[in-house]
C-alpha cells in the first residue's frame, strides 16, 4: 500500500475521482493486482469466508433487530413472533444462530492454520494480535447475542458469566451490580446486552480493516512459511485468489445451509426454548459449543478468582504467541517436533471442549485439570523449548522453485504479478 | 432408510459409548429409561407432516391437554396454514367461534367477552401461574407451544455423527411420545411422593406431577384411526412438533433448493478456478 498505485482509471469520471479520493486505486492495489503467494492452499480461503460471515451476521442481525424486543417480559415472545409470523423470519433467525456457529468454525480453522504454518511470526505479530482482538470481540458479541432470546440458557449463562466478575477482590460486588444495572440479571441487563450486541460487530468491522491493512503491508504467509522473494513466487490476487476464495466460500455456504435447514437446533440447547425463569436453575448450565474449551478451563480451577484469571489468560496468552515460539522456522512442514505438538494441542483443545460439557466431578474434573495444565504448558514450556532443541528440515530456497519441482517442472511459465 | 442406517451403526456407536461413558459417574441420573426413537413422517431430509395426523393430534390437544396446558403462541388462523393441519377457512372460523375470549376495554372502559376470531390465540386454561399451580397440586403445567423443541430425548455424544447425517431433529417428539406412553407402576422399593406419578422417561426425576393424561378410547376419531394411547400419543406429539416448528416443511423444501443451487454454483466455480489456474503451477 505504500508504493505508488499502478491503477489507471479508464473513464473520465474515474480520473476525476481518483485525483480527489483514490479509493478505486486502493481497491485495485489491494484486491486486484495485489501479489499473493502462488502456493496457497484452501486453508487460506478462511479469511474471505470470515469476512463473508461477518457481513452475513450483520445483515441478518439488522433485519432481526427490526422485530426483536429487548424486554424481559417480551423478548422470548418476540423471537417466537419472528419464527412464526415474520416473513421468512425462521430463515433469518436460523441463519443468524447457525451463522454464529459457522463463524466460529471458520475462525478456529483460521487460527489453527496460523498456528500450523507459523503465520504469527515476524513480521506478522501485529496482524496476529489484531486477530486475537477480533476473536475477543467475537466472543463478547456471541455471548451477548445468546442472551437475547431470553430462554433458560440465555438467562443462566448471563448469570454465571456476569457473576464471574464478583470474584474480583474489593470491587467485585459493585462491578456485577453495575453490569446488571440492578441486583440480578433482568430487563436492564438484557437491554444493555442488546445495545452492545448491535455495536460490537461494527467494532469488529473496524478491527478487520486494520487486520487486512496489516496483512497487505507484510504480505501473506504460505504453506512453506518462507518469504516471497521474487515475482515468480506470486500470482495476481484477481483472478487467481479471488476465484479460489469465492469457490471455497460457496462450499462453506453449502455446509451452513445444510446446518440451518436440516439441523437448525442441533447445536442449540433445548432449555433455551424454555422462557427464562430466575427461580428455576437448569440441571446443567452449558454455554454454546464454541465456548466449551474455555468453560472447561474456568471450571477446572477450584478457586473462583483463579478460575476467572485462567479463563482470561487462556485467551490472552495467544497474544504472546509470537514471542513464546522461539523457532525461526514458520511452517510445521519443516518442524518435525512442532508438527506433533501442534496436533497434540489440537486434540487437547477438543478434549477440553468435550469436558466443558460434562459435570466437573470425578474423572472428568481430573481430566479437565490435566488438559488445562497441558494447555498452558504448550505455550509456556513446550513452544519455547522445542524451538531451541528442534532441528528443522532444510527450507527450499524459494516458493517458485519448490512449486515447480513438485509439479514436475512441466507447468513452465509462472504468471508473475504485474 | 435412516432407521436402517442408525441400526447398522448402532454396534459401533455402542462400543464407542462404552469407552466414552466409562468415566461417567453413575449416581441417580435421569431419565431412568432411555427414550426409544420413533418413526415420524416429518423426519429426515424429505420429511413432511401428515395432515390427517396433525388434525387428530389437534383433537387430542383440544379434548385432553387443553384443560391444563396453554398454547400461547398459536392463533386459530395458524391451524389453516399450509404445511400444518391445514383446516379450511370456514372450519377455522367455526373453531375459533367455539371459544370465548376476553377483549377490551370498550368505549366505557370495560372488558367484555366475545366469540373467538381466527386471529385470536388459544385462550389459556388458567388466568395465571398461581391459579394453574393451585389447580395442579403445586406444579404449573407448562405452555406446549414450543415444548417439542424444549425437551429432547437424551442422546449419547457418540451418536452425533449419525444424528447429523440423518438430520435428526425429532428428539422432542420422541421424548413426548415416550413420556405420554411411559407411565407405569413404580418398581417395588421405589417410593414416589404423593401427587406425583412414576414415569421412567421423565427427564427431571422419577415421577412428575402430571398423571397419565391418556387412556384408550378417551378421544373419538372419525377417520377410523385406532383409539389407543399409542396412537393418541403419536398424533399429539406430531401436532406439538408442528406447533414448535410450523415452517418445517417449507424449511426442508427451501433448504433442498438452496443446497442444489449452491452445489451447482460451486461446481461451476470449481471449473472456472481450474481454468484460471491451468497454466500456473501451484
Ligand atoms: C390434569 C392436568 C393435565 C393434563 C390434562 C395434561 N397435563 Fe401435561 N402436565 C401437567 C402438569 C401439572 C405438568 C407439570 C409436571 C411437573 O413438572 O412435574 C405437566 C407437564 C407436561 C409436560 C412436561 C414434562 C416435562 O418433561 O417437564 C408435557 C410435555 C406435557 N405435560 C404434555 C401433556 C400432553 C401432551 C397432554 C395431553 C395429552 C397433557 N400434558 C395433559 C398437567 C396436565
Ligand atoms: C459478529 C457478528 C455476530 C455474531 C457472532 C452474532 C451472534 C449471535 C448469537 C449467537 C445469537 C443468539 C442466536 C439464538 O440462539 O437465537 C444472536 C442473536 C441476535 N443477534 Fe447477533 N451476532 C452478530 C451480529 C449481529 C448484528 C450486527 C446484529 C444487529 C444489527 C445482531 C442482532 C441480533 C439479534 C436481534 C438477535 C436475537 C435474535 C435471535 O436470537 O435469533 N447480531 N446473535
Amino acid at each position: 500500500m505504500s508504493a505508488e498505485s499502478t491503477y489507471q482509471p479508464k473513464s473520465g469520471f474515474g480520473r476525476w475521482m481518483e485525483a480527489r479520493l483514490p479509493i478505486m486505486g486502493l481497491v485495485h492495489d489491494s484486491f486486484v493486482v495485489y501479489p499473493t503467494p502462488r502456493n496457497l492452499n484452501y486453508l487460506w480461503a478462511f479469511g474471505a469466508i470470515l469476512t463473508m460471515m461477518l457481513v452475513l451476521q450483520i445483515l441478518t442481525g439488522i433485519v432481526l433487530a427490526m422485530h426483536y424486543i429487548p424486554d424481559a417480559a417480551m423478548a422470548f415472545a418476540s423471537i417466537e413472533h419472528i419464527m412464526r409470523d415474520v416473513n421468512y423470519g425462521w430463515l433469518l433467525r436460523y441463519l443468524h444462530a447457525n451463522g454464529a456457529s459457522m463463524f466460529f468454525v471458520a475462525v478456529y480453522i483460521h487460527m489453527a492454520r496460523s498456528m500450523y504454518y507459523g503465520s504469527y511470526k515476524e513480521p506478522r505479530e501485529v496482524l496476529w494480535i489484531l486477530g486475537v482482538i477480533i476473536f475477543l470481540l467475537m466472543i463478547a458479541t456471541a455471548f451477548m447475542g445468546y442472551v437475547l432470546p431470553w430462554g433458560q440458557m440465555s438467562f443462566w449463562a448471563a448469570t454465571v458469566i456476569t457473576n464471574l466478575f464478583s470474584a474480583i477482590p474489593l470491587f467485585g460486588e459493585g462491578i456485577t451490580t453495575w453490569l446488571w444495572g440492578g441486583f440480578a440479571v433482568d430487563s436492564p441487563t438484557l437491554n444493555r446486552f442488546y445495545s452492545l450486541h448491535y455495536l460490537l460487530p461494527f467494532m469488529i468491522v473496524g478491527v478487520v480493516v486494520l487486520h487486512v491493512w496489516a496483512l497487505h503491508v507484510v504480505g501473506q504467509n504460505n504453506p512453506l512459511g518462507i518469504e516471497v522473494r521474487s515475482k515468480q513466487d506470486t500470482v495476481r490476487f484477481t483472478p487467481h485468489a479471488t476465484v479460489k476464495d469465492v469457490f471455497a466460500s460457496v462450499v462453506f455456504l453449502v455446509v451452513l445451509a445444510w446446518l440451518m435447514f436440516y439441523l437448525p437446533n442441533f447445536l442449540g440447547h433445548p432449555d433455551n426454548y424454555i422462557p427464562a425463569n430466575s427461580l428455576q436453575t437448569p440441571a446443567h448450565i452449558v454455554p454454546e459449543w464454541y465456548f466449551l474449551p474455555f468453560y472447561a478451563i474456568l471450571r477446572a480451577i477450584p478457586d473462583k478468582l483463579m478460575g476467572v484469571i485462567a479463563l482470561f489468560a487462556s485467551i490472552g496468552i495467544l497474544a504472546f504467541l509470537p514471542w513464546l515460539d522461539t523457532s525461526r522456522v514458520r511452517s510445521a512442514r519443516f518442524r518435525p517436533l512442532y508438527f506433533w505438538f501442534f496436533w497434540i494441542f489440537m486434540i487437547v483443545v477438543v478434549g477440553l471442549g468435550y469436558l466443558g460439557a460434562q459435570t466437573p466431578e470425578g474423572g472428568f474434573l481430573l481430566a479437565a485439570r490435566l488438559l488445562t495444565a497441558y494447555y498452558f504448558a504448550h505455550f509456556l514450556i513446550i513452544l519455547p523449548i522445542i524451538g531451541l532443541i528442534e532441528r528443522p528440515r532444510p527450507l527450499p530456497s524459494s516458493i517458485a522453485e519448490s512449486v515447480l519441482a513438485s509439479s514436475g517442472g512441466e507447468a513452465g511459465e509462472a504468471a508473475p504479478a504485474e | 432408510m435412516h432407521r436402517r442406517l442408525r441400526h447398522g451403526l448402532s454396534a459401533a456407536v455402542l462400543s464407542a459409548a462404552v469407552v466414552f461413558g466409562a468415566g461417567a459417574a453413575v449416581a441417580a441420573s435421569y431419565p431412568l429409561e432411555r427414550t426409544e426413537l420413533q418413526r415420524w413422517s416429518f423426519s429426515g431430509y424429505f420429511g413432511r407432516f401428515d395432515q390427517a395426523q396433525l388434525q387428530r393430534g389437534f383433537q387430542v390437544y383440544r379434548e385432553v391437554c387443553a384443560s391444563c396446558h396453554s398454547l400461547n403462541f398459536i392463533a386459530f388462523r395458524h391451524l389453516g396454514n399450509e404445511g400444518g393441519p391445514h383446516f379450511g377457512e370456514e372450519e377455522v372460523k367455526a373453531l375459533a367461534a367455539e371459544y370465548i375470549v376476553t377483549d377490551g376495554p370498550d368505549e366505557f372502559g370495560d372488558l367484555f367477552e366475545r366469540d373467538g376470531k381466527p386471529f385470536d390465540t388459544f385462550p389459556a386454561p388458567f388466568p395465571n401461574d398461581q391459579a394453574a399451580a393451585a389447580a395442579n397440586g403445586g406444579a404449573v403445567p407448562p405452555d406446549l407451544s414450543v415444548m417439542a423443541k424444549a425437551r429432547a430425548a437424551p442422546r449419547h455424544i457418540a451418536w452425533m455423527p449419525v444424528d447429523m447425517l440423518t438430520a435428526y431433529q425429532e428428539a422432542g417428539a420422541d421424548y413426548l411420545y415416550a413420556l405420554l406412553t411411559g407411565y407405569e407402576d413404580p418398581p417395588p422399593g421405589t417410593e414416589v411422593t404423593d401427587g406425583t406419578y412414576y414415569n421412567p422417561y421423565f427427564l427431571a426425576g422419577k415421577a412428575l406431577a402430571m398423571s397419565a393424561p391418556l387412556s384408550d378410547g378417551i378421544v373419538t376419531y372419525d377417520d377410523g384411526s385406532p383409539e389407543t394411547v399409542d396412537q393418541y400419543a403419536r398424533d399429539v406429539s406430531a401436532f406439538l412438533m408442528w406447533t414448535a416448528e410450523p415452517h418445517l416443511m417449507e424449511r426442508k423444501r427451501i433448504g433442498f433448493q438452496v443446497i442444489v443451487f449452491l452445489v451447482v454454483f460451486a461446481g461451476l466455480l470449481y471449473l472456472t478456478k481450474k481454468k484460471v489456474w491451468a497454466d500456473t503451477a501451484h
